[in-house]
């Protein structure tokens, strides 16, 4: 055995390669719950990408055959029902986890110098996840995959100018066809998973050069070794000890997943919408059009901003900039610590209201704006007008407000000394 | 450009209009994914009244073994045409056909029951009534003016709309509490609210009672239920197995995990 692993490491760095991204590598000691979030998101990865392999076998990229083939996986095929709700579950729960994996980036300062490029290529990942999600929702090619493509890619159609070039070249038609389903399809098994995978290799390298960052926000390289271990004196190798702690997490992971899955697939009409289960129809509108629940808050900040001269772009801007802004995250924070658990209750305050805005900016995404009535008539201004709109673009502003003001509260914010020493 | 922003505007206001209005208080689907006999009858009524206009052509007979029958017993049954028995539940009429003589096509029922939910469909079987101002002559409660006549009509008789007004919602709703079943309240002019059901006509009786009617429906919709999803059972079995495992892995790798990291804290 040992022979053999010589041979190999005379000619390809599998020892090395394996020491450096994990076995050898020396992360802090004090990870906790919110440490899970990126070793299940790279599970959900590898799990979207066995059950496409074996969803791409049976399903049929083509606008008469698709629908069918769908129910076809779930009737016909051996445990082809399974591995279709592994992977419309699996899409659903890696949102989750990824926000919850972004929620724990914002809460440490895990963005912080050196960190930057890390962030920007887990960005990158979420923005790419976001096409990935947006191109293979429409191929099951029922009522709500191509109505909610239809709405998607006409926001292209609302750049100046351009605009209306624009969305006939996304579409490669002049509505939502076969031939879209067919080049998403492209987009959805070969072109989206291939970028995502070399962004998360990206990722994880960054990751693995700049060393992790932890709940303290402590730089573990900064502090001296341990004569014995030859350690940083907080630090840990990864392996064993993350990896059977991962190892749990996974477990109760898929306990979560395997609830949902085999419980309530369709998660109440968030995870596979009953209007799905309609074909498509390009002549029959539905009465709702709600995008699947990951990529309401931002639905409901399109939804929020007023056209303006005549104009739907200006939505459709601020969708944008609500998405690309955490890439500015790591300059726009000025804060003198990086851990929530040192900063005051100025940037604590902000982060609570930007949470708060994105979940019920995500709930107002998936209801009509009608939901909450209206103000009554006799008001001044707000008279006659949606509650829920109303609410919405305060949520909005405040969305915004948490980034735009980011670099003032947090350089005010009364900071507490952070210690020497993880907790 | 000008389309464009309509289209966007057209969602945004479509969304509203879709909230506003009635309030249709549904009766629950009394059924049960396990009684076979029950998805049996309903396979039944299935194949006797809707497979003659509705197509469900992504289940195939031979599924039906799923719900404890056996191959014989479903071709004598339940096949009447030149159907194999692995072939799907087509139907003769094309939809051009069914356009021309319904208005509509007549949707394919295979994933009925995931749009619309069981409690809908037993109550949509349950809202049918009489209504001369309609081409087919027939109106239902729960999807006004559908283009499909009443096809069981002969089991519980012409059933007549009973509408009663309150001169306001409060008064509207309280009323319709106090009633059983399937119960619509509507906006009516001049501010005063309508609470509409459906009764049997006393002077027309179907075949059937309708304590049987009911049963059958819900026999029907169970039955719709189960095609829409045919390996739920399957499911719900296997997912009570791997949360079993699950739960056992979990005692295991944390324990594994205890003593790994008892040198570290």
């Amino acid at each position: 055995m040992e022979k053999l692993l010589n041979w190999i490491d005379a000619r390809f760095p599998l020892t090395s390669l394996w020491e450096s991204q994990w076995g050898k590598y020396v992360a802090p000691r004090n990870f906790n719950f919110w440490y899970y979030f990126g070793s299940l998101a790279t599970l959900v990865l590898v799990m979207q990408i066995v059950t496409g392999i074996f969803l791409t076998m049976n399903y049929k990229p083509d606008a008469e055959k698709a629908f069918g083939s769908v129910e076809y996986i779930m009737r016909d095929v051996q445990w082809g029902w399974l591995i279709r709700y592994m992977h419309s579950t699996g899409a659903s729960l890696f949102f989750v986890v990824v926000y919850l994996h972004m929620f724990r980036g914002l809460m440490y300062g895990s963005y912080r110098k050196p960190r930057e490029l890390l962030w920007i290529f887990g960005c990158l990942i979420y923005l790419t996840l976001m096409g990935e999600a947006f191109f293979g929702y429409l191929l099951p090619w029922g009522q709500m995959s191509y109505w909610g493509a239809q709405v998607i890619v006409n926001l292209f159609s609302t750049v100046p100018l351009i605009g209306e070039g624009l969305g006939t070249w996304i579409r490669g038609d002049y509505t939502i066809s076969d031939i879209t389903l067919n080049r998403f399809f492209a987009f959805h098994v070969i072109a989206f998973p291939l970028i995502l995978l070399g962004l998360v290799a990206a990722h994880l390298m960054a990751l693995h050069e700049v060393g992790s960052s932890n709940p303290d926000g402590i730089e573990i390289k900064g502090q001296g070794k341990d004569p014995k271990t030859g350690l940083y004196l907080d630090g840990i190798y990864s392996h064993p000890y993350y990896t059977i702690k991962d190892i749990v997490g996974v477990v109760v992971f898929l306990a979560v997943f395997s609830a949902i899955m085999f419980f309530v697939p369709e998660m109440g009409g968030y995870f596979l919408e009953a209007n799905n289960f309609i074909p498509a129809d390009p002549l029959k509108t539905p009465e709702h059009i709600a995008p699947v629940w990951y990529f309401t808050p931002y639905y409901a900040i399109l939804r929020a901003v007023p056209s303006f001269m005549d104009s739907q772009f200006w939505g459709v801007l601020a969708m944008g900039v609500a998405v690309l802004i955490f890439f500015f995250l790591p300059w726009l924070d000025k804060g003198a610590v990086r851990s929530i658990r040192y900063r005051g209750t100025l940037y604590k305050s902000w982060l609570a209201a930007f949470v708060i805005s994105f979940i019920i900016l995500g709930y107002l995404g998936v209801v009509p704006v009608t939901v909450w009535g209206q103000f009554p008539e006799s008001w001044p201004i707000l008279g006659g007008a949606d509650k829920a709109t109303v609410v919405a673009r305060i949520l909005t502003v405040v969305y915004f407000l948490f980034f735009f003001l980011m670099p003032w509260y947090t350089r005010r914010d009364r900071t507490k000394p952070v210690p020497e020493r993880v907790r | 450009m000008k389309t464009i922003a309509t289209l966007l505007s057209l969602l945004i206001c479509g969304a509203a209009l879709a909230s506003g209005g009635a309030d249709l208080r549904l009766d629950p689907a009394p059924i049960h994914r396990l009684d076979a006999e029950s998805l049996q009858r309903g396979a039944r009524n299935f194949v006797n009244y809707c497979l003659n206009c509705h197509s469900a052509k992504y289940m195939r007979y031979e599924r039906l073994k799923d719900i404890g029958l056996t191959e014989q017993q479903i071709k004598d049954n339940l096949m009447f045409g030149t159907d194999k028995i692995g072939s799907t539940m087509t139907v003769a009429m094309t939809p051009a056909e069914g356009k021309a003589w319904f208005g509509a096509v007549p949707p394919d029922l295979s994933v009925e029951a995931r749009v619309r939910g069981a409690d809908w469909l037993y109550n949509y079987l349950l809202g049918f009534y009489r209504d001369d101002s309609t081409p087919t002559g027939w109106n239902n409660l729960v999807f006004p003016n559908v283009g499909m006549p009443h096809v069981l009509w002969t089991l519980t008789g012409p059933n007549t709309l009973v509408s009663t007004e309150f001169e306001n919602h409060e008064k509207a709703l309280a009323a319709s509490i106090a009633k059983k079943g399937l119960v619509r309240v509507d906006p009516a002019p001049g501010g005063k609210y309508l609470v509409r059901t459906v009764t049997p006509d006393p002077n027309a009786a179907g075949s059937m009672m309708p304590a049987d009617y009911r049963a059958f429906v819900a026999d029907l919709v169970n039955y719709m239920d189960y095609m829409a999803e045919p390996t739920r059972n399957e499911r719900v079995r296997l997912g009570i197995v791997v949360m079993l495992y699950l739960a056992v892995l979990f005692v295991l790798v944390y324990a594994l995990k205890r003593m790994y990291w008892k040198d570290v804290h």
